[in-house]
């Protein structure tokens, strides 16, 4: 039943077989610059190019003088570079009575996220470990009001938690701020948590409970060193998100501890004095540079982040 | 054979302790918090909170007032546009990305990157961007159209649409991302069955693929909305909420009355709204995605 | 009579990986072929070529003598069934056994008459107003099948289509398979990694390995002389045995390995008898026991190691020496670990493959 010339392996002289086909052969001819290839590429770079345009704009309006930015077209590059509104922004811009510039809500805010992203991480960790692994009774109901509490708007919980860090003496305290980012991160973090160790082999943590290892133990020696990826995840979803935030920064701090964002609007939208777009342009980038840097820096992780992230709105 | 029974509030124990946050924050800060609101919100407190209920007398005095109205008329205009222009925009741009396109991940990184800055942030470049005197309406007049107007920010009509600009450039990012993720998670082998139906691409996206992907469209919906209602840093940082009161929104009306206004009467009423109009989106959403079955 | 579909020098590779190395394949009409292999030997890529799916590298794909190289696939005549079924959820089964016919703009007659036929066919006519999820695995299967059925076309192909079932269901869809085979005498090429399937459903098995086939015959041809080592150990199950040892051909050509030395009398040698290291192989079923083996030309005493009982027979791992051997017996024979038992075989039986290039002698 065998035909003739259908065995395949390369023969010598295939190629000149090849050469004797007739008609169509090989990949479909695709021309580069087909009208498919335009419009979609093109769609894409104008897109891309919109949304590159502001952070173009802050960036060479920082780089001007005042008299250049009067003159000119604001998506002009600068004629003549200076660096003085950095400096000034950094170092020298004013909110009310300070004027030692966003310096100051630089190191509040470092002060702030630091210790916040450690001590959120810390909690939610090893609660999503205790969710996961450690059910008991009742675990899954304080879970469902959490990750329902996610969607409450921040607005409704203001006030009673001014009156508990009030009782507690830490309204208007860093500490106290803490505590309240360490809070509002709980949902989204314990449930990124809760979800990477469920997706663990349970068998593990078995085989580990059968060698007589404890709650702690395991989590700290089989389940820490399994969980780098998801502690970088919730590193970067909680910095980025501890150093943009404003309300909570307004709400629970004093002037004196404000984060860079409240300071960057109390300086760029401050009534008093002559306007210096310059200078807001440079206080603004800056401000935007941390979670800029972590956002480029960490690519996928951040997108991944942001994909576990979305439950929290 | 003697071993006792072990105590069940001890069974557990360290899972119990390390949970205690979490029982907490749920319990008092959630639950607690939020019921506090709510009761306080019949009161008529003032610079203080005080338990002297005066019925729905703070909610009467809400839906008269005209900040208010204008800042859940802002908050529709604002809410609706951006879930349709962001769903539109981030899907299209999706299956822009969708089609094995070279420079993938740079577009993608250029199109998400507004979504790590702050609204402060963005408000500020925008404003900076729809400045009248200096920024796109003197541009686009320095060319020579010098009756070209463009300025949303000073138009009390239209300011609305300006914070809408901002909000999109910031977000649609992210509704991309999560458009692309439900594309990749269609089975290559429907792209293959229509391809050999002989189904033009679009037909395919239309009829198949965007019925298939319900369930991504509704949690992004979910998502955006959950965002709109806490709209406030942008409205903060981009207009303050002018020209006069044009641009206020819910979560604004609520921090000025409780924290400036000393009328946290007015502020626990209007946040209380704001719970509820969270609720009609969350709860169906909630029974529509968990209901049917258990929650794991 | 032109072929069905004729392949011609395929090349495809991704990037520097290369996929199909110059396949050449003729495909009679009407001719059942099964590509067979284990995963990664490009049997799924091919099937994809000649769908169009997939851009070739170089070469040529010809369907009822024309060159459809560059066609879309919806213009090449081909209807196509998939493993993961890719019915269009959201459509009920009338809706997706239509939606590419009313995209080609077909008149709604002939659209309810197409699908009326193919459900009768496949027996899904009570099934036609429901949507896919409320329908069982083999439902669906069906239904997809239908989808290639409506198209009219004279080539189907079968991307592993029963991989997703449970075995019992496999077997029902496998028969039924066939059976619309007899009835249309379409021509069809079906991936699977599933021997079973192959030798069942097959009128030529095409046994592929590296993007290359290693061999394209009759599923008893393949059985019974295998061209080569990977072909004789891939079909079987248990697999065949293998001896290791060398062939003389000082005087008659003899086996001689480390269990012995046997005549190969009765062996029809390829190209002539060929000396050198060689690889013995016997399936399994091939092997005669106890008394059987009295009149076997080779017999070897052997202990019995291991039983496996499965019924319909019984496996039963034996040692020669050093060599262990799979011998198939009879379901209802009462052996136990630790027997000494004569195993037996004939020459005509055997494969014998170079050591080197394993190839059959």
């Amino acid at each position: 039943m065998s035909d003739p010339g259908i065995l395949s392996a390369t023969v010598v002289g295939a190629d000149a077989a090849r050469d004797a086909l007739a008609g169509p052969r090989g990949p479909k001819p695709r021309r580069r610059f087909s009208r498919r290839n335009i419009f979609i590429y093109g769609t894409l770079i104008v897109v891309a190019l919109y949304y590159l345009l502001p952070l173009w704009v802050m960036v060479v309006t920082s780089l001007k003088g005042m008299p250049e930015i009067r003159m000119g077209n604001i998506f002009a590059p600068p004629v003549e570079i200076t660096f003085e509104p950095w400096v000034k922004a950094w170092a020298e811009a004013c909110t009310g009575l300070n004027c030692d510039g966003l310096s100051r809500g630089f190191w509040n805010s470092v002060r702030i996220t630091v210790p916040s992203v450690v001590v959120s991480i810390v909690i939610a960790s090893v609660n999503g470990y205790a969710l996961a692994n450690w059910r008991f009774k009742g675990a899954d109901m304080f879970f469902t009001i959490l990750i329902f509490g996610a969607f409450i708007p921040y607005q409704v919980m203001l006030y009673p938690i001014v009156i508990l860090l009030r009782e507690m003496g830490l309204y208007g305290s860093l500490t106290g701020l803490v505590m309240v980012h360490s809070i509002f991160g709980m949902p989204i973090l314990t449930l990124l948590f809760r979800n990477y160790f469920t997706s663990l082999p349970e068998e593990l943590f078995k085989a580990a409970r059968v060698d007589g290892a404890g709650f702690w133990q395991i989590y700290v020696q089989i389940m820490l060193p399994m969980s780098l990826p998801i502690f970088v995840v919730a590193m970067i979803l909680q910095v980025t998100g501890i150093w943009n935030d404003f309300l909570f920064g307004v709400v629970y701090t004093k002037p004196d501890l404000y984060p860079m964002t409240v300071q960057l609007n109390n300086i760029v939208n401050s009534v008093q004095g002559v306007k210096e777009y310059n200078v807001n342009m440079a206080a603004t980038l800056l401000t935007g540079l941390v979670p800029l840097v972590i956002y480029f820096v960490s690519g996928k992780l951040f997108v991944r982040g942001i994909a576990a992230g979305a439950v929290k709105g | 054979m003697a071993a006792t029974r072990p105590i069940r509030l001890f069974r557990n124990l360290s899972a119990k302790i390390a949970a205690i946050p979490m029982i907490l924050t749920a319990m008092v800060v959630f639950v607690g918090g939020t019921a506090w609101t709510v009761t306080y919100s019949f009161t008529s407190s003032k610079l203080l909170p005080k338990t002297k209920f005066v019925g729905l007398d703070q909610y009467e005095r809400l839906w008269g007032t005209a900040r208010w109205l204008i800042s859940i008329e802002n908050l529709l205009i604002y809410g609706i546009c951006m879930m349709v222009l962001s769903l539109v925009i981030g899907f299209l741009l999706a299956a822009l990305l969708d089609q094995k396109i070279r420079f993938e991940n740079t577009f993608r990184t250029i199109l998400l990157y507004p979504f790590a800055l702050s609204f402060i942030v963005t408000g500020l470049v925008w404003q900076w961007l729809l400045n009248p005197d200096f920024g796109v309406q003197s541009v686009i007049r320095g060319f020579g159209w010098e009756s070209f107007t463009f300025d949303p920010l000073y138009d009390a009509r239209i300011v609305i649409y300006g914070v809408l600009i901002a909000g999109l450039w910031q977000g649609t990012g992210l509704v991309m991302c999560l458009m692309l993720a439900g594309l990749r998670g269609i089975d290559q082998d429907i792209w293959k069955a229509s391809r050999v139906d002989g189904i033009p691409a679009w037909k395919t996206y239309v009829f198949i693929v965007i019925p298939m992907m319900r369930p991504v469209f509704i949690t992004t919906l979910v998502i955006i909305a959950s965002g709109i209602v806490k709209v406030y840093d942008l409205i903060v940082a981009q207009t303050g909420g002018g020209p006069g009161i044009a641009s206020e929104v819910p979560a604004k009306y609520v921090y000025d009355y409780m924290f400036q206004g000393q009328n946290l009467g007015q502020g626990f009423a209007a946040s209380t709204m704001m719970l509820l109009a969270v609720l009609v989106v969350v709860i169906p959403w909630a029974f529509l995605e968990f209901g049917g079955r258990k929650r794991v | 009579m032109d072929p069905s579909i004729s392949i011609k020098h395929l090349d495809l590779s991704f990037g520097a990986v290369e996929v199909l190395k110059d396949l050449n394949l003729d495909v009679g009409q009407g001719e059942f072929l099964v590509l067979l292999g284990s995963s990664g030997c490009g049997k799924s890529t091919l099937l994809n070529c000649i769908a169009g799916l997939l851009d070739v590298t170089d070469g040529q794909i010809h369907i009822q003598g024309k060159n459809v190289t560059w066609e879309e696939p919806s213009k090449r005549g081909i209807g196509m069934v998939f493993q993961s079924y890719a019915l269009y959820p959201q459509m009920t089964v009338e809706g997706n056994l239509s939606f590419g016919l009313k995209n080609a703009g077909i008149p709604k007659a002939e659209i309810a008459e197409r699908i009326n036929r193919a459900a009768r066919v496949l027996q899904i006519e009570p099934l036609l107003k429901r949507k896919p999820a409320a329908l069982s695995g083999g439902q669906r299967q069906r239904v997809a099948i239908g989808r290639a059925l409506v198209r009219d076309v004279d080539v189907f192909l079968f991307d592993e289509p029963l991989s997703n079932l449970d075995a019992k269901l496999r077997t029902d869809l496998r028969a039924e398979i066939k059976e619309l085979h007899h009835q249309l005498k379409n021509t069809m090429i079906y991936v699977t990694h599933d021997q079973i399937e192959a030798m069942t459903l097959a009128d030529r098995i095409a046994i592929m390995r590296g993007g290359l086939i290693l061999q394209l015959a009759s599923p008893n041809e393949i059985y019974n002389t295998p061209a080569c080592k990977y072909v004789a150990d891939f079909i079987g199950s248990p697999s065949m045995n293998f001896l290791d040892g060398a062939v003389e051909t000082a005087q008659a050509p003899r086996f001689t390995c480390g269990c012995g030395s046997f005549a190969l009398d009765g062996y029809a040698f390829g190209h002539g008898p060929v000396a050198g290291p060689a690889w013995l192989g016997i399936r399994p079923e091939h092997i005669a026991t106890g008394a059987a083996a009295e009149p076997m030309p080779i017999r070897l005493d052997a202990r019995v190691r291991l039983v496996e009982p499965l019924g319909s027979d019984t496996l039963v791992r034996v040692a020669v020496g050093d060599q262990r051997f799979w011998v198939r017996m009879d379901g209802q024979s009462s052996i136990a670990e630790g027997d000494e038992i004569a195993i037996g075989f004939a020459p005509e039986r055997v494969n014998l493959f170079d050591k080197h290039t394993e190839d059959r002698l």
